[in-house]
């Protein structure tokens, strides 16, 4: 069962939580997974999203979890022309993604270092959202936990590695995914959590061995 | 460990324990976040204080939605409030809930209860029971619990999304919601809560969702209004001693097998109702041109 405020709340800006206040954290999600500020933003959707999306304002929802913004913030209904004075670029496109869910987003970002992350996701209603691709990874992310993804090497002893860690820092680990490309080559980790890991915490997952990127993305 | 399954459990809780629904929503909630009491009720008294900003902005928004289809009336039905068939507490309580939705329509703050498309009932409903009849703040957080533990069953043995179970399930929801607050504001027992939840919806079951050219607009921010009213009488039946033949479980369930029967045209999909009619057709060819 779900908790009260899931019933009465979140406190968003309208008109939808599934086409706004959804589209904000779909946003916000990628804008955390790509770890810096994004100056390029490109955005497909699919399905109802493309059909109503500016009847209900999904593209400035969009870019204003792009830009940091929250559910609740006022600032949403202004966020292309705030996108547009911080020199953030975007450009929106329709797509047919077939059996997607009819609410998906696919957010290609740039970040200022020329950083790139490419986020697949849907608002699957009431506000909650559910991310399944990142950068050709299949995932299953929804926020509600912060996450802690490696990028590694696939063979053996890395996740060993990675977990102990987070044992000896007493994180609990709530759900786990490992999904690969090709076998032997890169893989990646996400390890949702009942809290945020520290810095230090971090750091040592990225120093463990053949592993090449470890980052952490807060709740939202 | 407290738990209920339905409305019935949720109600023999309070009758057992001698205590108001809420004060087992609000241990339930405790006990499943692991939060303070006090975390807890200052979350809710947060949502209070935005959906009274809300109405306060609504009933004097003359802004149109990005749209044009709605924005206005809210205004104008709060100044009518006196001249009406209703009266002024029952009308300031559809404007109030109008004004919300409008907010909503214009990408305001707003709070979703239970979602945002059927955010104005339950806050409209409280808010003229606080201007009315001097209800405090106090009482009507709690009272949001209440609503919130009927939600919380409603969303888990039938749903409260439109996209599953047409308007029954978002406005149908609400408008069980607020009839529980108002019917505990009035110092009603639990089983008259649960009476009120059981009547308000059964006469909202079936209701489709078929908003024009796919907006949380039309119908939808007038039938808030609507829905609020509703909400008032189902809480004076209830409160008048009259019961639902049909318990209030019973009638989530059917709630529930209707909203399953619905085709998928008339579940927020704009693919029938209102959203096919020439009108409609034509308004939104000129939003998405």
């Amino acid at each position: 069962m779900h908790g009260v405020f899931d019933i009465v709340g979140p406190v968003m800006i309208g008109p939808s939580s599934s086409h706004t206040a959804g589209a904000v954290r779909l946003g916000l999600m990628a804008r955390k997974i790509l770890g810096e500020e994004a100056v390029r933003a490109e955005i497909n959707l699919h399905g109802s999203f493309a059909r109503t999306y500016r009847g209900h304002g999904t593209d400035k929802a969009l870019i204003a979890g792009i830009l940091g913004f929250a559910p609740e913030d006022e600032r949403i209904r202004e966020a292309l022309q705030i996108a547009r004075d911080h020199g953030l670029e975007f450009s929106f496109q329709t797509v047919n993604l077939e059996e997607a869910h009819p609410n998906t987003a696919v957010i290609y970002l740039v970040g200022r270092s020329g950083r790139t992350a490419r986020v697949r996701g849907a608002s699957v209603g009431g506000g909650n959202i559910m991310i399944s691709n990142i950068d050709g990874y299949q995932v299953e992310l929804t926020g509600q936990y912060p996450a802690l993804i490696t990028i590694h090497h696939d063979c053996p002893g890395v996740i060993t590695r990675v977990t102990q860690i987070l044992a000896h820092a007493a994180v609990n680990i709530a759900f786990m995914r490992v999904s690969r490309q090709n076998r032997g080559e890169t893989a990646m980790m996400i390890m949702e959590l009942d809290e945020e890991p520290a810095a230090a915490v971090i750091e040592e997952c990225q120093q463990a061995d053949n592993v090449e990127y470890a980052f952490a993305i807060p709740a939202i | 460990m407290i738990n209920f399954n339905n409305i019935e459990e949720l109600i023999v809780l309070a009758e057992e324990a001698g205590t108001p629904l809420h004060e087992i929503v609000i241990k339930r909630e405790m006990q499943d976040s692991q939060k303070t009491r006090a975390e807890i009720m200052l979350s809710m008294q947060v949502n209070w204080q935005v959906m009274q900003a809300s109405i306060e902005r609504g009933i004097k928004n003359t802004e149109k939605s990005l749209s044009g289809l709605t924005g206005g009336d809210a205004k104008k039905l709060y100044a009518y409030r006196q001249r009406g068939y209703m009266g002024q507490e029952v009308l300031s309580a559809a404007a109030y809930a109008v004004g919300i939705s409008e907010v909503n329509a214009v990408m305001g703050r707003i709070v979703a209860c239970p979602t945002a498309g059927s955010c104005g009932i339950v806050p409209a409903a409280l808010y003229a029971a606080k201007m009315e009849r001097n209800v405090s703040d106090e009482a009507i957080v709690n009272a949001l619990f209440t609503a919130a533990g009927i939600g919380m069953v409603i969303d888990q043995n039938a749903s409260i999304a439109g996209a599953a179970g047409g308007c029954q399930a978002e406005c149908g929801t609400a408008a069980g919601m607020a009839a529980a607050a108002l019917v505990e504001l009035a110092g009603g027992s639990p089983r008259q809560i649960g009476n009120a939840v059981a009547l308000s919806i059964k006469n909202l079951l079936g209701l489709v969702c078929d908003p024009v050219a796919g907006l949380v607009e039309v119908p939808c921010v007038k039938r808030n209004g609507f829905a609020a009213i509703e909400a008032m009488l189902a809480a004076d039946m209830s409160m008048a001693g009259i019961d639902s033949v049909i318990p209030v479980d019973e009638v989530i369930d059917a709630m529930n097998r209707i909203g399953k029967a619905l085709p998928k045209s008339l579940r927020e999909t704009s693919e029938g109702g209102l959203a096919t009619t020439a009108t409609a057709q034509a308004i939104e060819k000129r939003i998405y041109k």
